[in-house]
C-alpha cells in the first residue's frame, strides 16, 4: 500500500507528448541495459561492507528489502539480492516500472517464510535510513497555478524552501552530515539521511524527529492551520522563519503567486486571523480600495503591509493574536512533509535513479546547496537518454570518469562525489574501529 | 519471589537506596502467600486502569500527576514504608508475567507503567529525583560555566516558546544525545545543537523514563521466554490459571468482532448512518458520499469502524466501490484501493484481523490537509463543530455544555455529553470508543422500538 494513491485524477496534460513517447517498456529495457547505476546503488547500500575488510558483515546487502512494481501494477514485495550483479540482473529481466527500497532485516527478506519455520529468527527490521517525503500535491490550498500532480516553475519554489528549512535542521540542530535529496519524478523530493547513527533509530526515535518537524496541523475542517503558541518561537523554527521563510513570503511567494490580490485568495488569509473585527476592518479596507493601476503583485504586497500593520498595532488585544503574522507565513511556506513515511523503519521509498512513468523523467539528486538552480522540468527524460544514445552523443559507459557531458552523467557523478564518497569514507572507518574493539575485547577476555 | 501458601511471610527486604520509588531492576527474594499474590495485582491493576482513565480523557501532565496521586492512595497506600514498597514491587513483577504473554498486552503494560512511573517520579522533590537519575547511573555531565553563558539566549527562547513569559532559564542543564529524550525532541521542548539536546534539570523525568521502559520492554521480553519455556508448565495447576484470568478482566472489547446488536447490510447503512453514528464517523461517512473519495486515514478509520459494526467484506467492497468509481474509476479502484479494504478484513498482506480504532487513537492523530479523519471536538474549529452539532440536532443549552468540555479537552466527555444530549439518556460509562457508541446507541433504539423485526 503505497501514498501514492492518494493522488486523485491527473490533470490533463496540454502541448505534452502522449504517455507512451515519455515511457514504454522498449525504453526501459535500453535504460536499465545502459544507464542505471547498479554499482553505485550498491556501493551505497552496502554501507562499506564489501567483504574487504574482515569486520565487514557480508550478508548486510542480501538483507535489503527490494520491492519492484511491474507493468500493470503487478507488487512483489520483499526482494532480496545477494551481490550486486543478482540485482542487476533481476532488474533486467522484470524491468520494473518502480523500484522501492525498504529496510535491511533482521533475516534475507526473500527467505523470511524459511527462518519462521525455525522461531528463533524473527524477521524484523533492524535498520533504515531516516526517510522524507515532501510532495507538491499537499499545497494545493496555497498555490494557484497547478494543482494535483502538476509542478512549474511558479510552484516548485515551495520544494525548494522545503529542501533548505530540513536540511538545515538535519545537519544543524541534529549533527547529520550524509544526506541524500532526490527529485521524485514529478512532484515533490524525498530525503535519505544515511548516518549510521540515523539508520539504527528506533520507531520512536524517528517519530521524535518528524514531530520536531510538525508545524502543520489545519486539517479541511480548521481555518488556522498552523497554531503557535508561547510567547517566542523555538529556536528551529524561528532560524527557518528569519533565514528562509519570511524572505520566501514575501519576494517570490508575492510574485508568483500574488496571493492577497483577489477576494478568493484574501478571504482563506482573512479566516485565520481570530479576530472578527480585525477581519472585518481588513475587509472593508480591501474591497473598498479602488480598482487601480498596480498589477497583482504589487496589490498583494500593500495589503500584506496594511495586514502586518494592524496587527501590529492590536497585538495586545487577545494573545492569540500574538503570533499572528508568523502564523501566516508558516501556513504557506513551511514545508508540509508526509511524516508517516518517516515513522515507520519499514517504510517503503522509490529508489534514486529509477524513471517516473508519468513523466519520463529520471528520479536525479539535488544538490541541497544549489537547490535554487533545480528545475524539475529540465531534468533528463527517458525519450531524451535513449535519443542521446541513438546520436552515438554519449559515452555508454556511465562508469567513465568521463561521464560528464552526458544528460545523466553529471548526475551521477555527483551522487558520487558529493554523497557516496564521503558516506564510504566513514563506514570503513566505522567499521575499522569497531573491529579493533572486537579485537581488543577478545584480547582481554583471554588474558582474565 | 518465591509463592508460598503458608501464613507466614520473612520480609528479606535487602537494600534499596531509595525507599519510595522502585526501579524493579530485580525481582525480591521473598515470599509471597497466594492471596496476596493476586490481591495485590488487582490492586495495581486498579491503578493501572485509572491512569489509563485519565489519558483516555486527555488529561494534561498536571492533572494525571494528581490523578495518580489519588489512585495510589486509594489502592496501594499503606501507614508501613516497608509494607507498602513490597506491596509495590510484587505487584509489579506479578503483572509482568500476567502481560508478558502477547504484544498487545505488553503494549498496554508498557505504556500504563511507564506513565505510572513518570507521575510518581514528578510527585517526588528534586533531590530523591537527582537520587533516581545516580541509580539509573547515567552519565550526564551537566553544562556549566562558558558553554551555558553562550547558550542562554537560545535557551530562553525555549523556554519562551513554551509560554512563560520571562526568559529564565534552569540552573542546571544536562547535555545529552537527542536520541534519548524522544519527547522532548518530538514537542520541541529542548534546545537541539549538532546531536545534542540540552535537558533542563526540570526535565530529568523524560531522561529516566526514556531508561524506564527501555529497561521494562526487555524485561518484559525475557519474562515472556521464561513463561512459555517453564513457568506456564511448572504452574500449571496453581499460579497459571490465576495470571491467566487477570489479565482478560480489565482489558476492554477490541470490537475488531461485530457483537449481536450489530450487523448491518448495504441497505440500512445510511439509515443507522443518521441514527447511530458517533459524529467522527458520520463525518466521514457524509464526506464520502459528497466527495466519492476520502484519503487514507480517513479509509482507514471508517473502514475499520464499518467492519467493527459487522459490515460483511462483500458489502464492504461494494460500499466502497460505489462511491469512489464516481471518482477514479471502477479500474482504478479495483487496482489501487480493493486491496486495502480486502487487508484490514485480514484477506492480503501479513492477515491481521485489524482492530477498529478506540477513542485515545483517533483523539492522537494528526489529519493534515485533505484529510477528514480524526476527532471532531478535537480537530474541529468551533465554528464548524457548532455547525456539525446543530446537524445532530442538539439543542443550543446542550451545545453550550459540550463547547465547555472541548475548551477544557475532555473530548471524550463532550463526545459522552453528546451522546446523551441526543438519545435524551444517561451514559454512565462515558464514550471509549465509536464503536461503544454505535453499540449503545442500537440498544436505545432497539429497546424503543421493540416491534422492529431484528
Amino acid at each position: 500500500m503505497t501514498r501514492e494513491d492518494d493522488a486523485m485524477m491527473d490533470a490533463p496534460q496540454i502541448n505534452n507528448p502522449k504517455p507512451e513517447e515519455l515511457f514504454n517498456v522498449n525504453y526501459l529495457r535500453i535504460y536499465y541495459g545502459n544507464l542505471f547505476p547498479y554499482t553505485d546503488i550498491h556501493k551505497w547500500l552496502s554501507y562499506g561492507h564489501d567483504g574487504k575488510h574482515p569486520g565487514c558483515d557480508e550478508y548486510y546487502f542480501g538483507r535489503r528489502e527490494f520491492s519492484f512494481t511491474l507493468e500493470n501494477d503487478v507488487y512483489l514485495r520483499y526482494k532480496s539480492f545477494k551481490t550486486a550483479s543478482a540485482m542487476e540482473d533481476a532488474i533486467k529481466s522484470h524491468f520494473p516500472y518502480k523500484i522501492d527500497i525498504g529496510a535491511v532485516y533482521s533475516v534475507d527478506p526473500d527467505k523470511r517464510h524459511a527462518y519462521s519455520q525455525t522461531g528463533t529468527n524473527v524477521f524484523t527490521p533492524v535498520e533504515r535510513e531516516l526517510v522524507f517525503d515532501i510532495d507538491i500535491t499537499d499545497y494545493d490550498d496555497v498555490r494557484y497555478c497547478c494543482s494535483g500532480a502538476d509542478v512549474c516553475s511558479k510552484c516548485w519554489p515551495l520544494m525548494t524552501v522545503a529542501i533548505k528549512v530540513i536540511h538545515t535542521s538535519l545537519t544543524e540542530d541534529f549533527g547529520f552530515k550524509h544526506i541524500l535529496w532526490v527529485f521524485s519524478g514529478r512532484r515533490g523530493v524525498h530525503c535519505w539521511v544515511c548516518d549510521p547513527k540515523a539508520r539504527r533509530m528506533t520507531n520512536e526515535q524517528r517519530s521524535a524527529v518528524a514531530e520536531y518537524f510538525r508545524v502543520y496541523k489545519g486539517n479541511e475542517n480548521n481555518a488556522r492551520k498552523v497554531a503557535l503558541m508561547g510567547y517566542s518561537l523555538h529556536p528551529f523554527l524561528a532560524r527557518s522563519y528569519v533565514d528562509y521563510l519570511k524572505g520566501f513570503f514575501e519576494g517570490e511567494l508575492q510574485a508568483t503567486q500574488s496571493i492577497f490580490s483577489s477576494r478568493e485568495k484574501y478571504e482563506k488569509i482573512l479566516e485565520m486571523i481570530s479576530d472578527e473585527d480585525i477581519q472585518s476592518e481588513l475587509r472593508e479596507k480591501w474591497e473598498n480600495s479602488a480598482r487601480s493601476s498596480l498589477s497583482e503583485e504589487a496589490i498583494s504586497l500593500v495589503r500584506w503591509e496594511q495586514l502586518k500593520n494592524t496587527l501590529q498595532s492590536k497585538k495586545h488585544k487577545a494573545p492569540i493574536l500574538r503570533m499572528c503574522v508568523e502564523e501566516i507565513v508558516f501556513t504557506f511556506t513551511y514545508p508540509r512533509i508526509d511524516l508517516e513515511v518517516s515513522k515507520q523503519m519499514n517504510h517503503l521509498l522509490k529508489a534514486p535513479f529509477c524513471v517516473h512513468p508519468k513523466t519520463g523523467r529520471v528520479c536525479v539528486p539535488i544538490d541541497p546547496y544549489n537547490c535554487d538552480e533545480f528545475d524539475p522540468l529540465a531534468v533528463p527524460t527517458l525519450s531524451q537518454l535513449i535519443e542521446e544514445i541513438n546520436s552515438g552523443g554519449s559515452r555508454m559507459d556511465v562508469d567513465d570518469d568521463d561521464s560528464d557531458g552526458s544528460l545523466l552523467g553529471k548526475s551521477i557523478k555527483f551522487f558520487r562525489s558529493s554523497f557516496l564518497e564521503p558516506l564510504l569514507k566513514l563506514c570503513k572507518e566505522e567499521i575499522e574501529s569497531s573491529y579493533k574493539t572486537k579485537i581488543a575485547k577478545s584480547k582481554d577476555s583471554f588474558s582474565w | 519471589m518465591e509463592v508460598i501458601r503458608s501464613q507466614k511471610r520473612t520480609p528479606t527486604n535487602d537494600t534499596v537506596s531509595n525507599p519510595k520509588l522502585p526501579l524493579y531492576f530485580t525481582a525480591p527474594t521473598m515470599e509471597v502467600r497466594l492471596e496476596e499474590f493476586e490481591l495485590f495485582a488487582v490492586h495495581r491493576l486498579r491503578v493501572l486502569k485509572g491512569v489509563s482513565d485519565g489519558l483516555a480523557r486527555g488529561r494534561n501532565p498536571k492533572e494525571m500527576d494528581e490523578t495518580v496521586d489519588t489512585l495510589w492512595r486509594d489502592h496501594m497506600r499503606d501507614p508501613d514504608a516497608s509494607v507498602m514498597l513490597n506491596k509495590d514491587i510484587i505487584s509489579h513483577f506479578v503483572l509482568r508475567l500476567v502481560y508478558c504473554r502477547s504484544d498487545e498486552l505488553k503494549k498496554w503494560f508498557l505504556s500504563m507503567e511507564t506513565a505510572l512511573f513518570r507521575h510518581r517520579f514528578r510527585l517526588e522533590n528534586f533531590q530523591t529525583q537527582r537520587g533516581i537519575v545516580g541509580e539509573f547511573g547515567l552519565p550526564y555531565k551537566a553544562v556549566t560555566g562558558a558553554e551555558l553563558e553562550g547558550l542562554k539566549e537560545k535557551l530562553g527562547q525555549v523556554v519562551r516558546s513554551l509560554g512563560q513569559i520571562s526568559p529564565n532559564v534552569d540552573a542546571v542543564y544536562y547535555k545529552v544525545p537527542f536520541e534519548e529524550v524522544p519527547d522532548l525532541v518530538a514537542t520541541r521542548r529542548v534546545l537541539i545543537q549538532k546531536g545534542y539536546a540540552f535537558v533542563a534539570g526540570s526535565q530529568l523525568v523524560s531522561l529516566v523514563v526514556t531508561q524506564f521502559r527501555a529497561h521494562l520492554s526487555k524485561a518484559l521480553i525475557l519474562t515472556n521466554r521464561k513463561w512459555t519455556t517453564t513457568i506456564q508448565e511448572r504452574e500449571k495447576d496453581r499460579l497459571t490459571p490465576i495470571v491467566e484470568a487477570l489479565s482478560t478482566s480489565y482489558v476492554g472489547p477490541d470490537y475488531s468482532q461485530s457483537s449481536e446488536f450489530a450487523e448491518i447490510t448495504l441497505k440500512d447503512i445510511d439509515q443507522v448512518a443518521k441514527t447511530s453514528f458517533p459524529l467522527c464517523m458520520r463525518h466521514l461517512f457524509d464526506k464520502l458520499r459528497d466527495d466519492h473519495h476520502l484519503k487514507h486515514g480517513g479509509r482507514m478509520q471508517l473502514g475499520l469502524f464499518l467492519k467493527g459494526v459487522g459490515l460483511k467484506l462483500d458489502d464492504a467492497l461494494a460500499f466502497w466501490r460505489a462511491e469512489f468509481t464516481k471518482k477514479v474509476g471502477s479500474e482504478r479502484f479495483d487496482k489501487e484501493y480493493a486491496y486495502s479494504i480486502r487487508h484490514n478484513y485480514g484477506k492480503e498482506g501479513k492477515r491481521t484481523d485489524y482492530t477498529p480504532y478506540s477513542c485515545q487513537k483517533i483523539i492522537s492523530s494528526a489529519p493534515g490537509a485533505g484529510d477528514h479523519h480524526g476527532c471532531p471536538y478535537r480537530h474541529f474549529s468551533e465554528d464548524n463543530l457548532r455547525a456539525a452539532l446543530g446537524r445532530m440536532g442538539l439543542s443550543s443549552r446542550g451545545m453550550e455544555d459540550v463547547m465547555d468540555k472541548v475548551r477544557n479537552k475532555h473530548y471524550q466527555l463532550a463526545c459522552t455529553l453528546t451522546f446523551e444530549a441526543v438519545y435524551g439518556t444517561s451514559c454512565d460509562a462515558g464514550i471509549n470508543h465509536p464503536n461503544q457508541y454505535f453499540e449503545e446507541s442500537q440498544k436505545i433504539l432497539k429497546s424503543k422500538t421493540p416491534s422492529a423485526p431484528v
